[in-house]
């Protein structure tokens, strides 16, 4: 039995800060989750869809992030506990909505997980979520540790019940993806039924302003509950003069760095879990006696300015208080937060020596990780079909020779932007970004435009976003080439189900929406291709290149990943008495310029060689190879 | 209990695909098993495909850890991949710093290519010997062999070489909560083969001193 559902309140395990997220939300009951994949937030529907069925919650992995809102909310408002989680841009996506819900208020406990992710590990932006909390006047919970995600969701379900507001709870990048020690709760005994009633309509002007001020009042009360949250406490000795006031990840940050530095006695930390609205009677308290404050959280200068606001309303009882962050420049605003930051703070405020790593030791490990280490850059994996798909775009444009180019999108295929993809994808945004971009060139030709370009997006992609902007093509005749790199799933979040991939989160089967079918819907013109037929591929695209107007292509070929796992593939190999290395003339075409990481350069024999721990037998090489090496094991040559 | 260095700092380095995630979640269950706080943070996402990927494991004996060891300072390296365990090295590495690494390298695109050259293994793992404490190398892979359950391997190289202060059988009961049945032969003795390879058979019961002098073990038929 995984920890998810194990029924031993007090017991300490290992957990994910997705799956505590996930606990939390099971432990208060939840009864229905909507999402849409995206790092670092897709665990946590993930957990709830693995025990689905024995706690009763309905998990579904919706279109886009503000279909997942909306229907999350119908549960919501028909009384039941829901929750819908979403990485940062995600929370743009929804956002139409949310800025909606706020006036009309909602039923059921509604918790809408942000996953921040500073320093845009997995990410197209650096965005702090946070904002729409004061944006839509919600409460907003902030997770310092596992612990704190499994109890503060937990929390937040009662919260947004008691206020009959959504509450956002926001997490990062580290928090999500951290394994921590988290003591178990009690599980629910739920019994909820679902029943619509009342009137959630935001419309009428005198009544819009009406749940205006009762949202305000609202918030009041959120504000009377955060007084007491056990999530915000003071840690350090008693008289301090120097606070650190922090939030989420910046908890721990803090107290190592204080705790480096030998500053335990010194410094005290006022660590805020409930950051908005502020807990202001509580912080007021222990800044009583403080002259100086150092503000330390992930990634703009949120609670740093909520807190000096509220110094400054405050200044009559707290006196005169330097307020070190991201304003003085002793902290950035933007990436990620670490221990070495805030002792870097800590240490120039305070005029103390800053610790530092032998200047010698470093100078040499670096120079040896200099001299070493050839550089390791993401690559489509192993018998990827984008790497064909790319080939066959590039082929194409070439034979074109009107200088084309690639407007990319979200997802596996945005990889294509770098050596992997032969630099073709020229522009990258967000999700459904490049399609409604390209419509937009489609249409200069007024202006002596006469480059042609190709949109790609995945499928997964299709659905969430290119669709309006693809029947914006349509309608105003725009001259684009949409390439739709359709591998079956949302690969780069882990293989999720999409609306054609013809079974659900839990791996029911449910029904297909064709991508080629909404196409011709449309009225576009659609090819569906195989990208590994090569040279088919790269002349029927070239023809669509000739073509005016709104033309969709897609390239069909599962993800590899998702294939291996059903069959058993072939074994390739290099007849090294065919391949004639440097003198053949196609410049190691399979090794370097094709550039499979299952296809290397054997220094020895000065001859290709397929490394059979990485090959994935998708066979594609020995359909380019120009004179035939490359052949399948035990098959009749 | 308290421990020798508090926190005790693990970082387990590889390239994407190679199950740093699993072999990290293996260690930290055990670590809890032992009765410790235990931090891991690990990177995935983009660096799923191809790129270098890392985990940061802390132990503590005293309270939570943030996610992340600050710069300089890695007690314990493991290094699932050769160059992997000398980039980490750059960054947190230190005078004190113990290696274990698998000697089995993946290559990078641009060596694939022909373009960079991968160095000699050998060479890499007397740099390394160079700059740290101890390095064990150990040999997860045997010529011919795929890699399956390498990272397990290795875990059972770091508990055999008794740099953390967890009891072997610690970590076997945590491999049988985390492993599917189906796997759990084929992970149990790959894991009963590191603590071989690693020379430690018994259960450390402490923390063990750090040690002056540089334990190396290259096989001579690595392959380059």
């Amino acid at each position: 039995m995984g920890t998810l559902e194990l029924n031993q309140p007090g017991k300490t395990v290992l957990m994910l800060g997705n799956e505590a997220i996930a606990r939390g939300a099971i432990e208060a009951g939840v009864d229905f989750c909507a999402a849409y994949p995206g790092t670092p937030s897709t665990e946590i529907p993930e957990s709830l869809a693995r025990v689905a069925e024995r706690f009763n919650i309905y998990v579904e992995w919706s279109t886009n992030e503000i279909v997942a809102l909306e229907v999350a909310t119908a549960a919501s408002i028909a009384g039941l506990r829901a929750l819908v989680a979403m990485k940062q841009p995600g929370v743009n996506v929804c956002a139409d909505f949310l800025m909606a819900i706020n006036l009309t208020g909602t039923n059921g406990g509604l918790v809408l997980v942000a996953a921040d992710d500073p320093r845009a590990m997995s990410s197209v932006n650096e965005q702090d979520s946070r904002n729409y909390a004061r944006h839509a006047d919600l409460p907003l919970l902030e997770p310092a540790d596992c612990q704190e995600a499994k109890d503060m969701t937990r929390w937040a379900f009662e919260l947004s019940e008691k206020l009959g507001l959504p509450c956002i709870l926001r997490t990062v990048t580290r928090l999500s993806h951290s394994r921590r020690n988290v003591k178990l709760g009690d599980l629910p005994q739920k019994k909820r039924t679902a029943r619509f009633k009342g009137v959630y309509i935001c419309r009428d002007q005198d009544l819009l302003v009406a749940q205006h001020a009762t949202l305000h009042q609202k918030l009041e009360r959120a504000w009377e509950e955060f007084e007491a949250s056990q999530f915000n406490f003071y840690a350090g000795p008693g008289k301090a003069k120097f606070v650190i006031v922090t939030s989420g990840s910046g908890w721990l940050y803090s107290r190592e760095a204080v705790g480096a530095l030998g500053l335990q006695d010194k410094v005290g930390i006022l660590k805020i879990g409930t950051t908005w609205p502020l807990p202001e009677k509580f912080i007021v308290a222990h800044l009583k006696n403080v002259t100086e404050i150092l503000v330390v959280e992930e990634v703009d200068p949120f609670l740093e300015q909520n807190i000096k606001i509220m110094l400054a309303e405050q200044a009559k009882t707290l006196g005169p208080i330097e307020v070190y962050g991201a304003k003085s420049g002793h902290l950035p605003a933007y990436g990620e937060m670490t221990q070495d930051k805030v002792a870097h703070a800590l240490t120039s405020i305070k005029g103390l020596k800053p610790r530092v790593r032998d200047k010698k030791y470093v100078e040499k490990v670096k120079e040896l990780a200099l001299a070493y280490i050839p550089p390791r850059v993401p690559t489509f994996c192993t018998g990827c079909p984008h790497r064909a798909s790319l080939w066959v775009i590039k082929s194409a444009l070439k034979l074109d020779g009107r200088d084309g180019f690639v407007t990319g999108d979200i997802g596996c295929s945005s990889i294509g932007t770098g050596l992997t993809g032969y630099f073709q994808v020229k522009t990258v945004h967000c999700m459904g970004g490049g399609i409604g971009l390209a419509t937009g060139f489609g249409k200069l030709d007024r202006f002596a435009f006469d480059q042609p370009v190709i949109a790609i997006c995945g499928d997964s992609t299709f659905y969430h976003a290119a669709i309006p902007a693809l029947i914006n093509a349509r309608v105003h005749n725009s001259n684009v080439l949409m390439v739709v790199l359709d591998n079956g799933g949302t690969a780069m979040t882990g293989f999720q189900p999409h609306p054609g991939s013809g079974f659900d989160v839990l791996g029911q089967p449910a029904p297909t929406v064709e991508i080629d079918n909404i196409c011709r819907g449309i009225g576009v013109e659609v090819r569906v291709r195989d990208p590994f037929e090569i040279s088919q591929a790269v002349q029927d695209l070239y023809d669509m290149l000739q073509e005016s107007g709104p033309r969709v292509m897609v390239f069909r070929r599962r993800c590899f990943r998702i294939e291996a796992k059903e069959k058993l593939q072939k074994k390739y190999f290099v007849d090294q008495t065919k391949c004639i290395g440097d003198d053949c003339g196609c410049a190691r075409f399979c090794s370097r310029v094709f550039n499979c990481p299952g296809i290397v350069w054997d220094q020895q024999a000065q001859r290709a060689m397929i490394d059979e721990v990485a090959c994935t037998g998708c066979g594609v090489c020995a359909t380019l190879c120009p004179i035939g090496a490359i052949l399948v094991r035990g098959a009749a040559s | 209990m308290t421990l020798e260095k508090d926190p005790l700092n693990l970082i387990i380095a590889g390239v994407g695909g190679q199950g740093n995630i699993l072999a990290s979640q293996i260690v930290a269950t055990a670590g809890i098993k032992e009765g410790l706080y235990v931090t891991v943070s690990e990177t995935y996402g983009a660096s799923q495909r191809g790129g270098p990927v890392m985990s940061h494991v802390r132990f503590s004996a005293k309270a939570q850890c943030g996610p992340l060891i600050p710069e300089g300072e890695a007690d314990v390296i493991v290094g699932l991949e050769p160059i992997e365990a000398l980039r980490i090295i750059g960054d947190y590495g230190n005078p004190k710093t113990r290696v274990i690494v698998s000697p089995r390298p993946i290559y990078p695109i641009s060596v694939l290519a022909g373009q960079a050259k991968y160095p000699p293994v050998e060479e890499v793992v007397q740099k390394l010997v160079g700059v740290v404490a101890e390095v064990r190398v150990v040999k997860a892979i045997e010529e011919g062999e795929t890699g399956l359950a390498a990272n397990v391997v290795m875990v059972g190289a770091l508990a055999g070489s008794g740099m953390l202060p967890i009891k072997i059988n610690n970590f076997e009961e945590s491999l049988r909560e985390i492993v599917s049945p189906r796997d759990l032969d084929l992970n149990l003795r790959a894991f009963r083969k590191g603590v071989e390879l690693a020379g430690g058979k018994a259960a450390v019961l402490a923390p063990v001193k750090p040690t002056r002098k540089r334990v190396i073990r290259v096989d001579n038929r690595l392959n380059q």
